[in-house]
């Protein structure tokens, strides 16, 4: 963005002010336009998190006697939390689930993409693109159906390995391969349109003299390509993180968290605990584990992106 | 490896990953316009739009997409106009706290949404918020806000202040320079946050999910859900066809705005910044 210096608009006529009035009228020059987006961001953003730091540390459920008269207990709920096998369990299971499905699946594939893409005709980057695309435009409730389509145990899947006699209910023998997959399907896109802009911002007389030099195709990716798009690798990673971190709809309608807790990520088990057994309190206090975690991802974002503010 | 090899290597691979993506959408194609459509993709010579036309009626189609056109056009409305007066004094002024006020909107963007679903539902609830429509809008157009004023201020830095000038000297204040002079010349801009704020929320599942409370209110995103979570009963043909129907918004309002979007995926790598 470039400096604009502005001349503000003077109401015609309007007599001398004095220090403190002409203050205000500054002040109200930009909150006026400021303050439906702050009062906006401070009820419903930092209002929920600010009362969740409160809540976690409160009995608060919306059932029996805690509901009426809620009080403070300190740090039980995050006692409780680290010594809940569930959680523990689910806390794995996210981790897994954004290596496998973000920091291994979409970042590898859309990076993968990318470069193949690179050179080829508009055409056949126009199919490849549409297709790639059109898993990250449609509603994850649809993803999720498809998915469970092309999975079921009278899925097509099954019906195309029929023959093969490997068909099996794949939700029930393997729901994290599901997900991993149902999500990686989704989100290939992001990091694919990531890295082509990235991609295109390498010079091409680079790489060009590098092959003159007799450099292979993959010593030219490592030693020229990947380097000179490590900012947008990171951040990219970052992002995908982030998103993936708190993936809900998708593998709520995919698998519900089954069989059993097989594939309950945190978001899927704080769901269950805070919305079917009302354990308010308690889902705070993982809420606040999800925040914090989210809040060091995004901070690393913010140091490894260069914004102009 | 030889040139053509490399050559046939890359567009094997491009073919393969095609086939891949394509293969969870098949079900969904073929199914809709079968009559007797089960799970698997099996393509019939059987073609009619009767699942079609079983779904297209007011409890399973009609009313459901009515909520997430008011939902989601809503939000997008709301999110619009408070981002684009809020942009303004950030695009055009000089004001001290501007550098740490974008850096905190940036941070929020990242942080997530499904975690503040506890709290924001405990709050709706103190409140007396819970089931209420238009709440649930404000809260979404919220959770929107961040990134649609980054959006709208970027847009907005990109129409010279030269051609302001001219409506100030005729006396016009800061309310019709936005509306007069800069909205109308950004209104590419305008049309693309109002259908990225749109389709986020044409999308959006848990937040209906867990602060509406009663079906009639829900939108499309959620009777979908519970369309194909009651396991057993579920007519899959219906479900494909509703399934059409209610992504084919998304997408078109996708293609419409992909070119202006192209922009945004070197400032998510930001390596120009």
């Amino acid at each position: 963005m470039t400096v604009t210096t502005v001349t503000p608009p003077r109401l015609a006529g309007s007599p001398e002010q004095g220090e403190p009035r002409r203050r205000l009228r500054g002040t109200l020059r930009w909150l006026v336009p400021l303050g439906p987006a702050l009062v906006l961001l401070v009820i419903f953003m930092a209002g929920p998190i600010l009362w969740s730091v409160y809540i976690a540390f409160t009995n608060e459920t919306l059932t029996g006697a805690a509901s009426v008269n809620s009080h403070f207990v300190g740090f039980a709920n995050f006692v409780k939390l680290f010594g809940d096998e569930d959680f523990i369990n689910s806390f794995l299971l996210t981790f897994i689930f954004v290596i496998g499905s973000a920091v291994i699946g979409q970042n590898t594939l859309g990076l993968v993409i990318a470069l193949i893409q690179r050179g080829r005709g508009r055409v056949l980057r126009g199919v490849v693109n549409g297709v790639v695309i059109a898993a990250w435009v449609v509603p994850e409730v649809v993803a999720a159906a498809c998915w469970y389509s092309f999975l079921a145990e009278e899925g097509t899947l099954n019906e195309l390995l029929g023959s093969l006699g490997l068909s099996q209910d794949w939700l029930f023998s393997a729901p994290m391969l599901a997900i991993i997959l149902a999500n990686i399907w989704r989100g290939t896109a992001f990091s694919m349109l990531v890295y082509s802009a990235a991609l295109s911002d390498v010079p091409s007389d680079l790489l060009e003299a590098a092959a003159v030099d007799g450099a292979s195709g993959w010593r030219r990716l490592v030693h020229i390509t990947l380097p000179l798009i490590r900012r947008s690798i990171l951040s990219n990673l970052m992002l995908i993180t982030l998103q993936t971190l708190a993936a809900f709809g998708l593998i709520y309608a995919l698998t519900g968290g089954g069989p059993g807790t097989a594939s309950q990520t945190t978001p899927l088990y704080m769901y269950e605990q805070a919305f079917r057994y009302f354990e308010i309190g308690y889902g705070s206090a993982m809420a606040l584990v999800m925040l914090v975690i989210g809040a060091v991802f995004s901070l690393v974002y913010l140091r490894l992106i260069k914004v102009d503010a | 490896m030889t040139r053509v090899a490399a050559r046939t290597a890359a567009l094997i691979s491009l073919a393969l990953i095609t086939l891949a993506f394509l293969g969870p959408f098949v079900w969904v194609l073929v199914a809709s316009v079968q009559p007797e459509a089960n799970l698997s993709a099996k393509p019939t010579f059987e073609f009619s739009f009767k699942n079609f036309a079983a779904v297209l009626n007011w409890e399973t189609v009609y009313h459901p997409i009515i909520n997430s056109i008011v939902i989601s056009g809503g939000t997008a409305i709301l999110t619009v106009v408070v981002s684009g007066l809020a942009a303004y004094p950030l695009s055009r002024y000089k004001l001290r706290f501007k550098r740490h006020f974008m850096l905190t909107l940036l941070f929020t963007t990242g942080l997530p949404v499904t975690a503040i679903m506890v709290p924001v539902y405990s709050m709706f609830f103190r409140f007396n918020l819970y089931g209420s429509v238009p709440a649930t809008v404000l809260f979404l157009a919220a959770s929107a806000l961040p990134f649609a004023i980054w959006m709208m201020k970027n847009f907005m830095d990109g129409v010279p202040v030269s051609l302001e000038e001219a409506a100030w000297v005729d006396g016009a204040g800061w309310v019709q320079s936005l509306t007069r002079v800069v909205v109308p010349l950004m209104a590419p801009g305008v049309a693309v946050v109002t259908i990225f704020v749109f389709v986020g929320q044409w999308g959006n599942f848990f937040v209906p999910f867990v602060l509406l409370d009663t079906p009639e209110k829900q939108p499309a995103a959620v009777t979908i859900y519970t369309f194909f979570s009651q396991y057993g009963q579920v007519a899959y043909g219906e479900l494909a066809a509703f399934s059409i129907i209610y992504t084919a918004p998304a997408v078109v309002l996708y293609v419409a705005v992909n070119k202006y979007l192209a922009g945004s995926f070197s400032f998510a790598g930001s390596v120009k910044g």
